[in-house]
């Protein structure tokens, strides 16, 4: 028995802001955003990240036919939640409007969380705790982000992804490999707390907003997506060839241009939509996975790996037969 | 070693095998940015077997720098 994705799905905001709108108002230019990292235009959000989950849910919902009531666990990836308390998967499970027999949290992994989610869900569903999963990536970065910092601000875009996932017989997620390495010189970071008690002087170590170290981040992506990936392969006795599409984490191209570089396949193999809606984290992977399976990229049949990579340090990859 | 060094930075950064002097400087004269030195750096790591700390990352200025960086390990 497999745990097989039934149904997935998307939501952009609306709102595009490309490259070209970021001149008006920081010091930066197109070329130098294109060349280094890909991007073009990213959507910003005017709704918080529970609204975008839920109109990815929503979506993914129609997308599996499943009757909402069946879902009994929904976990949602994101580090950019609508508040600490309650978590976004609540939220989404009160918009959803499904029954109280339902489980509902978030996790945490930054650009990993996607894929960390399904490896949880995956494990808590083969124990048969649960039947019908929501998992859902959903993020409202922009919120996060020091618009006055051009190193971080042209990066990132809002959005969220989500798949429903239920018992398969012939398709579903063969392997998974998941790792983290502790973030001791905050290369990524954001903080959150807001200390006002009067017995402790408690202070974030981490900015308020989003702060990344680009070029140790690059290095430790391009590192680790290599790896994430030949344990997968190693796992699955396969050669990457035999692999329809890698599915990334879509932070940067030239992360993935190196990785291809390195594993001696083409790029081709690595699916990109990062230049239209930037690094959207958690999202990244179900939003790229909706988009392909729209535009019929993707067979029954199929083998497909992802990979998600972020702060943390957190990395983590599966791979399933669609 | 330079031979093998040229090799790796054409290959890195794209650039001529001719424009390879050790005077030649990674980003103004080989056309490298941020990311593409840190693509050679891990070449190089995985080349010579050696780690390249963040802080050593700037003191690779020009071909010759990373030839006595080298040679340094």
């Amino acid at each position: 028995m497999k745990i097989a994705i039934k149904g997935v799905g998307s939501y952009l905001p609306e709102l595009e802001v490309t490259n070209y709108d970021l001149e008006k108002i920081m010091e930066t230019n197109n070329e130098w955003i294109e060349q280094r990292t890909g991007i073009e235009s990213r959507r910003v959000a005017n709704v918080d990240t529970s609204e975008l989950g839920y109109k990815a849910a929503l979506k993914a919902i129609e997308n599996a036919n499943v009757d909402i009531n069946e879902i009994d666990l929904i976990i949602t990836a994101t580090f950019t939640p609508d508040a600490n308390m309650p978590s976004v998967a609540c939220l989404i499970q009160d918009k959803l409007g499904i029954k109280e027999d339902c489980t509902s949290f978030d996790l945490n992994a930054a650009c990993s969380g996607f894929v960390y989610s399904l490896n949880v869900a995956v494990s808590l569903m083969k124990s048969g705790m649960y039947k019908k999963a929501l998992v859902i990536g959903a993020e409202n970065i922009t919120k996060t982000l020091d618009w006055k910092d051009r190193s971080t601000a042209i990066l990132f875009g809002d959005g969220a992804g989500a798949v429903v996932l239920s018992e398969d017989e012939f398709s579903g997620i063969n392997h998974f490999y998941t790792g983290s390495k502790g973030d001791d010189k905050g290369v990524l970071t954001l903080g959150n707390i807001i200390n006002d008690n009067p017995y402790s002087d408690l202070k974030s170590y981490a900015k308020p907003t989003l702060s990344m170290n680009g070029q140790a981040v690059f290095k430790f992506a391009t590192r680790i997506v290599k790896k994430s990936i030949q344990n997968i392969l190693d796992k699955e006795q396969k050669k990457l060839e035999e692999f329809k599409y890698v599915v990334a984490h879509q932070a940067n191209k030239r992360i993935l241009q190196a990785t291809a570089k390195s594993m001696k396949v083409s790029e081709d193999k690595f699916y990109m939509n990062l230049n239209k809606f930037g690094n959207t984290s958690a999202a990244s992977i179900p939003i790229a996975l909706d988009e392909m399976v729209r535009n019929n990229l993707i067979k029954k049949g199929d083998q497909l790996i992802f990979v998600g990579f972020g702060g943390g340090l957190t990395w983590g990859a599966c791979s399933l037969t669609w | 070693m330079l031979e093998k060094l040229t090799e790796l930075l054409v290959d890195e950064l794209g650039c001529e095998e001719n424009e390879v002097t050790l005077e030649a400087k990674i980003i103004d004269d080989l056309g490298a940015d941020s990311l593409a030195v840190m693509q050679l750096v891990m070449a190089l790591e995985d080349e010579y077997d050696i780690e390249v700390p963040e802080d050593d990352v700037t003191k690779l200025k020009t071909v010759n720098d990373i030839v006595k960086y080298i040679e340094s390990k």
